[in-house]
């Protein structure tokens, strides 16, 4: 069975085992990295198209990076013909369990259009409830302009109804839904200035 | 022991979940629903059968002192070509289980098996061991899912059989381990009658 060891085979042993683990995954990495990244694509032009206007150009080609309070958030032009008709804005906040991703579709004129969630660690079966699959928690957005609509739970004053046990993610939620709003308002305003130009 | 008394001492008699009680936390961790526990059961078991494998194989050129930091190294390999390989074959279940997968690392079961059984017999009666306790692994986690999906969210394999929000204490930690210690009990009265 095992072996007596010694300095020098067991250098040698553990060498060759990380070396051969190493290039092991190496390979494993490089085939299935374009998978991976066809797989990622794929999820948020889907994310796109189901939240943002429809629009016949590529938006996730011609993403616009916008800076809000210090964070770089990422806004996907809908455009139909030369005409922007909308932005699916990706945004984020810590929610309960860590990071929430989601992707906000605004028509131009600053309406809601739909919700989507990209990634989150929310509790299954409580925090997922933002999923638009597993509950209605999200289509209150939809519609609603958030010049009129207040995006903070009814608990602290606004006029979100918050997930049942779930507060603090729903609050999360609202926070990447305003955060999305502020980057949407700035990306209105870049487009216009450059418009003017 | 013949390879099929192998592979049925690891569902029931050394069941990793009910009897040995190793890996507890990927079992309270993903069993908020059947499918998840499934899934995680099904990662597990492939990583137990080539980590087995692998080990058995290699275990007579490791020196003693290493064992372990050797056996930990191919066991995360595996485990990482596993997460690559979801995350870009099947993203929609990566999805659900991408938070667990590197958990099997340092899930006991699969280090236990090495060390207490894979690096003493040959690569067959390892692989064998390995689908044993992965389907008693895998068995286990989806009964613990079923019934705490049952339960906290009144549905099973995701379908809703009431429209009711169940009983939230069994989705969250606490009831993971009320649900263990009742189907411990049950499991362990049904195999004490048994043999």
């Amino acid at each position: 069975m095992a072996k007596v060891s010694s300095l020098k085979n067991m250098v040698a042993t553990l060498s060759v085992i990380t070396l051969v683990s190493s290039a092991l995954l190496g390979g494993v990495y490089a085939l299935t990295k374009g998978p991976i990244e066809v797989a990622m694509t794929a999820k948020t032009n889907s994310a796109i198209a189901s939240v943002s206007p429809e629009f016949d150009n590529d938006p996730s080609s011609q993403i616009i990076s916008v800076d809000y309070m210090g964070k770089s958030y990422k806004a996907y032009p809908a455009k139909m013909g030369d005409k922007i008709v909308g932005y699916a804005i990706e945004s984020y906040a810590s929610g309960f369990g860590g990071r929430i991703s989601i992707m906000v579709g605004f028509g131009i004129e600053g309406v809601i259009k739909s919700i989507s969630v990209l990634s989150h660690t929310e509790t299954p079966g409580l925090g997922d409830k933002i999923e638009t699959s597993k509950s209605n928690f999200s289509v209150q957005f939809q519609g609603k302009n958030p010049n009129e609509f207040k995006m903070v739970v009814k608990k602290d004053g606004g006029d979100v109804d918050a997930i049942t046990a779930s507060t603090i993610t729903s609050r999360a939620y609202c926070d990447a839904v305003t955060t999305a709003w502020e980057v949407f308002k700035l990306c209105v305003e870049q487009t216009e200035k450059q418009g003017g130009e | 022991m013949s390879r099929l008394a192998l592979i049925s001492r690891g569902v029931i008699k050394e069941n990793p979940v009910f009897v040995l009680l190793l890996g507890m936390c990927p079992t309270l961790g993903t069993t908020t629903s059947a499918i998840n526990g499934m899934g995680m059961g099904i990662a597990t078991t492939f990583v137990l059968i080539m980590s087995n494998m692998a080990i058995s194989s290699i275990s007579g050129l490791i020196p003693n002192k290493v064992r372990i930091p050797s056996y930990i190294v191919v066991i995360a390999a595996f485990v990482t070509i596993l997460q690559l390989l979801m995350q870009a074959y099947t993203p929609g279940l990566y999805e659900t289980l991408g938070l667990f997968i590197p958990l099997i690392v340092v899930n006991c079961i699969v280090l236990g098996r090495a060390e207490a059984f894979a690096s003493k017999s040959g690569v067959m009666d390892s692989a064998a061991d390995g689908v044993g306790i992965g389907i008693g692994f895998t068995l286990s986690l989806t009964v613990l899912g079923a019934v705490r999906e049952l339960l906290g969210s009144a549905s099973i394999f995701g379908v809703k059989l009431i429209n009711s929000d169940g009983m939230l204490v069994f989705i969250l930690a606490p009831g993971a381990f009320i649900a263990l210690g009742y189907l411990l009990v049950i499991f362990n009265k049904f195999k004490s009658r048994i043999s």
